[in-house]
């Protein structure tokens, strides 16, 4: 149980504004991690800060230091492209591209350079079936991805980005858009790679944090109140904000 | 994420009904002990005490954590708040039979009463006989097994007004038999303990069952009905010739 990823003292300012006020947190391998805190509470920024989304947006400034293993994702070296390879993925709206469902999970492959076909037909299959969405699609492999329902989209998604064989997963609110059933689809598939993958995934749905998750942090104003394993936060917090929120008293 | 709760759920079933099973054991040890006057499988039934608290602090943390991870609703919440409940009325069965396996290492080298003692294995009998049943309706989650065999309380609580009688008048025909009575009493009070948790047990299976919170206790819901059977039963005897004065002399 080593960590895959350490951050230390992550400050974000969104130009004079200070979003995130010093996080540390650090990720154990093949663990689900759940972020959880109100909304404005800095857990989407955190974590796009985790595979260098922010970087997209100006006038954003990030201090303290977050590890891959045991290399620093900001120094100048780092290409970030290798760097989402290795850590991917998943937001809140499911994106489809507007292409059939092989090409779309097929995607990330091709443009890291592979043509054998069998290696495509092969990953294809296998990521579609981790994320619980192959018995669903097998028959429709070449209709447009859009064509399908919220769900299957986000599931088709997640196959995208274990396409790529990513060794870290981010999800950022990935089901909140989606009914209860579509919802309890990813959380099993979630469950089901966790093995193979480190999950890290902002949810606003704290029965979706204590049902899947290992370990949950919560976040309030851009700080990070608490760090715990799961069970042990949801039945005695050793805060007690955590307790108010996690009871709906706030947030 | 259905399975996994459903796996979990089914856990928490099987080390229930298995608690359940060995507190009955522990029932059925602690009275032979008694009744055989046997120290050694007294000390056995006091050390497995142990192992039964430990069984259920384990039992009540897998509840609490299926609660607090997992939120179930409707007949799960049922289901998992009743062995919560009811775990506590095995313990505490589980605390009595200690309780009279304590009584056996006191009473032992002093004078006894062997009448006493044959009705005593009878209430022990009742008792599990109710405990086994409980445990039956709880696996077929059947309410209607669970409100039947509560009414068995009745003969429980009548039986042990019966030997209170019994030692009284023993003890006043022998004053040596003192010691033991003292003894008989905690045991009979106990055992009648223990069948009042099996009926709160039964309450919480139909709780599980059909959602309704019960009062099963025949006693509490008609406090004359022990005593009325008690006097019939002490008419009875009375009307009844005893084996001696049946023979002819």
């Amino acid at each position: 149980m080593s960590n895959i990823i350490t951050s230390k003292d992550v400050h974000l300012y969104y130009g004079e504004k200070e979003a995130l006020h010093g996080i540390s947190l650090d990720f154990i391998e093949h663990q689900i991690t759940a972020l959880i805190g109100p909304s404005g509470c800095g857990k989407s920024t955190y974590l796009r800060c985790l595979n260098r989304m922010n970087d997209l947006i100006k006038g954003v400034t990030i201090t303290g230091s977050i590890k891959l293993e045991d290399r620093d994702i900001y120094s100048p070296e780092t290409d970030v492209v290798s760097l989402r390879k290795r850590v991917g993925m998943v937001f809140q709206q499911p994106n489809p591209f507007p292409f059939n469902v092989y090409e779309n999970v097929a995607y990330g492959l091709r443009l890291a350079g592979e043509r054998d076909k069998h290696v495509l037909d092969e990953r294809v299959e296998t990521s579609l079936k981790q994320a619980a969405i192959w018995d669903e699609v097998k028959d429709h492999l070449y209709e447009n991805a859009l064509a399908f329902s919220g769900g299957q989209q986000q599931r088709i998604c997640v196959a995208r980005v274990l396409a790529v064989q990513p060794e870290v997963i981010l999800l950022d609110e990935p089901t909140s858009a989606l009914d209860p059933i579509s919802s309890a689809k990813i959380e099993d598939t979630l469950l089901n790679i966790r093995d193979q993958y480190t999950v890290i995934i902002v949810t606003h749905n704290m029965q979706q944090a204590s049902r899947i998750s290992d370990k949950t942090a919560f976040l309030l104003n851009g700080d990070l109140v608490e760090y715990a394993k799961t069970e042990k936060m949801f039945i005695h917090p050793d805060d007690e904000k955590t307790s108010d929120y996690l009871n709906g008293k706030f947030g | 994420m259905r399975e996994l709760f459903d796996d979990e759920l089914k856990k928490l079933h099987g080390r229930f009904v298995e608690m359940g099973l060995n507190i009955s054991e522990q029932i059925y040890s602690s009275t032979k002990a008694f009744m055989e006057h046997d120290k050694q499988l007294a000390k056995e039934v006091i050390d497995a005490d142990n192992e039964t608290n430990g069984e259920e602090m384990r039992l009540e943390k897998q509840a609490l954590s299926l609660i607090a991870l997992q939120q179930p609703v409707a007949t799960d919440f049922r289901v998992i708040i009743s062995i919560l409940k009811a775990s506590s009325d095995l313990e505490r069965i589980g605390d009595h039979a200690v309780s009279i396996a304590r009584e056996t290492i006191r009473v032992k080298g002093n004078p006894r009463i062997p009448k006493v003692e044959k009705e005593i294995a009878k209430m022990t009998d009742q008792v599990r006989d109710m405990l086994e049943k409980a445990l039956d309706a709880y696996s077929k989650s059947d309410a209607e097994a669970a409100k039947q065999l509560s009414e068995n309380d009745v003969q429980v609580d009548k039986q042990y007004l019966l030997i209170r009688d019994a030692i009284t008048k023993a003890v006043e025909e022998d004053t040596e038999t003192a010691t033991a009575s003292s003894s008989y009493f905690m045991v009979i009070r106990l055992l009648e303990r223990i069948g009042d948790h099996i009926v709160n047990l039964a309450e919480w299976i139909v709780y599980s069952a059909v959602g309704k919170i019960v009062e099963l206790n025949p006693g509490k819901a008609n406090p004359e009905l022990v005593h009325k059977l008690y006097s019939e039963e002490i008419v009875k005897e009375k009307d009844q010739p005893t084996s001696n004065q049946a023979k002819p002399k």
